[in-house]
């Protein structure tokens, strides 16, 4: 044991005490792919609780009955193409060119705005024809699992025209291209989530 | 702190680099990974159970594709961490999702008395 014994006067440390200078934003990235993964939690539950429910139709209209595929196919496209363009837009800042990146996010927001519109013709259909969240368990989970992806890309397309007014003021500086990236994983996570809408909700409703 | 070693060097934050294949690769395999499963539920070539067993094995295929190619999801990214976060929120979103339809699979065929109307009072 004597040999682990440190004299006075001797100068070993075995822990690094001080703090490190950290750059700013250098968790941000991280941090915020923890919040998706809070995110992911309220989908999940969306999803459990749409899963148990999706099936007691209370004498109402079924899946069969409401949803029209070839519009759900057109709005998985809008949505599918708006992560590529927001692909371009990343590409380009990485070239450094703030115009371009603009551009693209512009495109990206269209895509995004194509999509919402697409959705709110659906809904609006859906409850002129009487199918309204409060005439059975499986419209309520349907709205509200839908409602909430559509209230997220609602809220990205917020961030994305706040983020274009950013890159227009500032440039390409490095909080700038961070809130580039962190958009970029919010938007690519919600074409995931509707990876799992079109398929749980829409096809597997169908299918039922 | 201005000495620390640890400072040099970390001016700029290393951001997740993306690469035009990357992209091209991702939205390809999704467009057909989308399109095979609406198809199969328009046209119906198979059963009911086969289709469903089938579109979401796709879909789970999907989800990694866009991980990998539109997320940068990697091992190594954030020294880590990323992925490790990523785990831990399937294993509780899965036990979430299978524990919900267990149950409540169960109290439905367990409860539910059959509808029988000379047994009414």
């Amino acid at each position: 044991m004597s040999a682990n014994t440190v004299t006075a006067g001797d100068s070993v440390r075995f822990y690094d005490l001080d703090e490190h200078a950290h750059p700013e934003g250098h968790s941000t990235m991280l941090g915020f792919w923890i919040y998706l993964m809070s995110d992911c939690l309220i989908f999940a539950i969306l999803f459990a609780c749409f899963a148990v429910l999706g099936g007691n139709y209370a004498a109402g209209p079924a899946p069969k009955d409401l949803f029209d595929l070839p519009l759900v196919a057109l709005n998985t496209a809008m949505l599918l193409f708006s992560s590529i363009t927001y692909g371009f837009a990343v590409l380009q800042m990485q070239q450094g060119k703030v115009k371009g990146v603009q551009l693209w996010l512009a495109i990206t927001g269209l895509f995004g705005l194509a999509f919402l519109g697409i959705e709110l013709y659906e809904f609006h259909h859906l409850i002129e024809i009487g199918a309204t969240p409060q005439r059975s368990a499986f419209l309520s989970s349907f709205f509200t699992l839908v409602g909430t992806h559509g209230l997220h890309v609602t809220f990205g397309i917020v961030w994305l025209v706040v983020l274009m007014v950013q890159l227009g003021k500032h440039g390409l500086i490095a909080a700038n291209k961070r809130r580039v990236m962190c958009l970029s994983m919010f938007w690519h996570f919600l074409d995931v989530v509707w990876i799992g809408v079109f398929t749980i909700v829409y096809l597997m409703g169908v299918l039922r | 702190m201005s000495a620390d070693p640890h400072a040099a060097g970390h001016d700029e934050i290393e951001l997740p680099h993306a690469s035009m294949r990357d992209y091209v690769i991702g939205f390809v395999l999704s467009v057909i990974l989308t399109a095979i499963p609406f198809w199969l539920v328009m046209e119906r070539p198979f059963s009911a159970g086969a289709t469903a067993a089938i579109i979401m094995a796709f879909a789970a295929i999907q989800i990694v594709v866009h991980m990998v190619y539109f997320l940068h999801m990697s091992p190594k990214a954030e020294g880590g961490w990323s992925i490790t976060s990523l785990t831990f929120t399937i294993i509780v979103v899965v036990i979430m999702l299978a524990g919900s339809l267990w149950v409540m699979h169960h109290l439905n065929t367990n409860m539910m008395p059959p509808h029988d109307v000379s047994q009414l009072p």
